[in-house]
């Protein structure tokens, strides 16, 4: 008798609240009825090998997700958010660097400055998608607890990561050739070589995808996420598709630091006529370096984001 | 089954910054001890903030430990945090994950990545959707159903690549009757064929009434009576409760209505009182009989509950407001 129910407390007898009576005849048996619930038989129970005292049985435990199978799980379940979500998206960044490229037809004059910004515009649409928006995603889904589901799934952290960043940089593959063809196009470079996007799109892809995964996962707050994705977006903008002859040193180096640069330079150089086949494989090692790396980071940045 | 011992595990204190005042140190939970036992629905009770949710990711291995141990089906889930995952299914608040999948493939998906192969996550998947009535909804992305639809087919994911052991963070939540219905018959008949334990946590103290096998009550991250309901509510058996709804205001001039006052909770033209069943017949006897009945617009006499039981416990009366979630 010392304590009173609180105000809000008492009037739940009084209140036509139907969602809160409602399940007093729901259950098919009622708890009185089954104290010794634990009795249920434990052999019966899904893989356990139990004996009565279920306290020191050890159960087995239940299978693992593999590798590769999780991957592609998640990378079929990422695709399919694009039909939701991310369609206007693409629009936007294939328009961006459409605009770009009608914009910078009055500056350059043909020959390779004209290679850069056509190099550049198109591997700007995956900075876009896989650094910009995959950075954006994780960390939403790492603030609003999202990735509590796959952190209570027996599922490989690369499996996550991996199957996300492959769908972002699928996603980029439209308006990648898009923005490739319209650009060759209106700055009358030969299409001959365009077969290395092939190459291009999933290094390049690689490699940002597991930058924008890595900063939204590591970021300790998603508008923080939004700001580096954006930020990354922005350098991949000026360092990529401005001719780097014209830029001073300091950011020159600046430019060699971003690994979007090298699949600039790589798809840049095939529009030559005679391209420099060694230097373009070299520049496509370099991504693929980078995007193991990144990715192998953003892995160990999911591992770490699961469980705090 | 799962064994729970001194669990503890402190928030640390932060720091004021302009304009946000700081936090201090909270204890979210607080040398928790419980043992459920196989093929039972334990659940977890007590208003917001009592630690039922960080107790949970403890057990669920998303959150460590400052100390203490927990044991599911014989493993030690804070030395091996990862293999809660393949003991568990668990169903958290949000659903930010699956938000824009279909149903289908948000239910087909979530059985991958339990360890299914294609064919056998397919046929979960229809076996579940068909078992909850979301057979229909099956192609329609989770963002655009209604709260409630949408929670069932997170549960429906949970489901998906069976584990003998679910941990259910409030999972009726928003649900209408029918959709209630689906999820307590749906675990039902998982722990009557498979005895299946579950772990329930919950705000809606008429469920935890009708569902539940034993319940912890939670305040403050401390485990303040754990039982089987009516047993519970046993330890509050002398007291009834009275409810009163006056017209207008109470009719302080009757000398019984005066003295009730003291010992009533007001709200509005309501008031609400916790008697021994001889006070209780003394009360109602005046309010019913004589001037207090015209102003009387109803009343009622009710035995104790679960809440009844959490206020006698000494939970703080303060936070006991979260208790019931209209």
């Amino acid at each position: 008798m010392s304590t009173r129910p609180p105000a809000a407390v008492r009037n739940r007898y009084k209140d036509d609240s139907r969602s809160e009576q409602e399940p007093l005849d729901v259950s098919v048996v009622p708890a009185e009825v089954l104290p010794g619930a634990a009795r249920v038989d434990v052999n019966r129970a899904p893989g356990t090998s139990g004996t009565q005292d279920g306290a020191r049985a050890v159960a087995v435990l239940g299978p693992r997700a593999r590798l590769w199978p999780a991957l592609a799980a998640v990378y079929r379940a990422q695709l399919s958010r694009a039909r939701v979500a991310r369609i206007p998206l693409l629009f936007v960044a294939t328009f961006q660097s459409v605009g770009i490229m009608v914009l910078m037809r009055g500056v350059v004059d043909g020959g390779g400055e004209a290679r850069a910004v056509v190099a550049g515009s198109s591997v700007l649409v995956v900075a876009f998608v896989a650094l910009n928006l995959l950075a954006q995603y994780f960390g939403q889904l790492r603030a609003s607890g999202g990735l509590d589901h796959y952190a209570t799934l027996p599922v490989p952290p690369a499996a996550v990561v991996l199957g996300a960043a492959a769908a972002y940089a699928s996603f980029t593959v439209p308006g990648t050739l898009v923005t490739a063809v319209a650009g060759s196009v209106l700055f009358q470079l030969p299409l001959t070589h365009l077969w290395i996007l092939v190459a291009v799109i999933p290094l390049a892809g690689a490699a940002l995808a597991g930058l924008g995964a890595a900063l939204g996962l590591l970021a300790p707050r998603p508008e923080l996420a939004t700001l580096l994705g954006q930020l990354g977006m922005s350098a991949a903008l000026l360092l990529g598709v401005l001719p780097p002859d014209r830029l001073p040193t300091v950011v020159q180096w600046a430019r060699d630091l971003l690994p979007s640069t090298y699949g600039v330079e790589a798809l840049g150089l095939t529009f030559e006529p005679d391209p420099n086949w060694g230097v373009v494989l070299l520049d496509l090692a370099v991504c693929a370096g980078v995007g193991v790396a990144s990715l192998a980071v953003a892995t160990w940045a999911y591992r770490r984001a699961a469980v705090r | 089954m799962c064994v729970v011992r001194d669990l503890t595990k402190t928030y640390p204190a932060v720091r004021g910054r302009r304009g946000a005042p700081g936090t201090p140190e909270v204890r979210a939970t607080d040398g928790v001890r419980i043992d459920i036992r196989r093929g039972e629905i334990f659940g977890l009770l007590g208003p917001n903030g009592a630690g039922k949710t960080t107790l949970v990711r403890q057990l669920t291995g998303l959150m460590r430990p400052d100390r203490g141990s927990v044991e599911i089906l014989g493993h030690d889930i804070v030395r091996h945090p990862e293999r809660a995952s393949r003991l568990l299914a668990y169903l958290g608040q949000e659903s930010t994950a699956l938000d824009e999948l279909t149903v289908s493939l948000a239910a087909e998906t979530t059985g991958r990545l339990r360890g299914l192969d294609v064919r056998s996550a397919r046929g979960e998947r229809d076996a579940v959707l068909e078992e909850l009535g979301l057979t229909a909804l099956a192609s329609r992305p989770l963002r655009k159903l209604s709260g409630g639809q949408r929670r069932l087919a997170c549960f429906a994911t949970a489901l998906v690549g069976a584990r003998p052991f679910l941990v259910l963070d409030e999972p009726t939540t928003g649900m209408d009757p029918v959709a209630r219905r689906a999820v307590w018959g749906a675990v039902d008949r998982r722990r009557a064929e498979h005895a299946v334990t579950v772990l329930l946590v919950t705000h809606n103290v008429i469920e935890a009434e009708t569902v539940l096998d034993r319940v912890a009550v939670l305040d403050r991250g401390r485990v303040i009576a754990c039982d089987t309901p009516s047993g519970l509510k046993a330890q509050v058996a002398g007291e009834v409760r009275v409810e009163l709804v006056w017209r207008e205001r109470a009719p302080l001039d009757v000398p019984e209505v005066a003295a009730l006052r003291d010992r009533a909770v007001e709200s509005g033209r309501r008031w609400s009182l916790r008697l021994s069943p001889e006070e209780a017949r003394a009360a109602v006897a005046a309010v019913t009989g004589g001037a207090a009945f015209a102003a009387l617009d109803d009343f009622t006499l009710a035995t104790p509950s679960l809440e009844d039981v959490y206020l006698a416990l000494g939970g703080s009366a303060g936070s006991a407001r979260g208790l019931v979630k209209a």
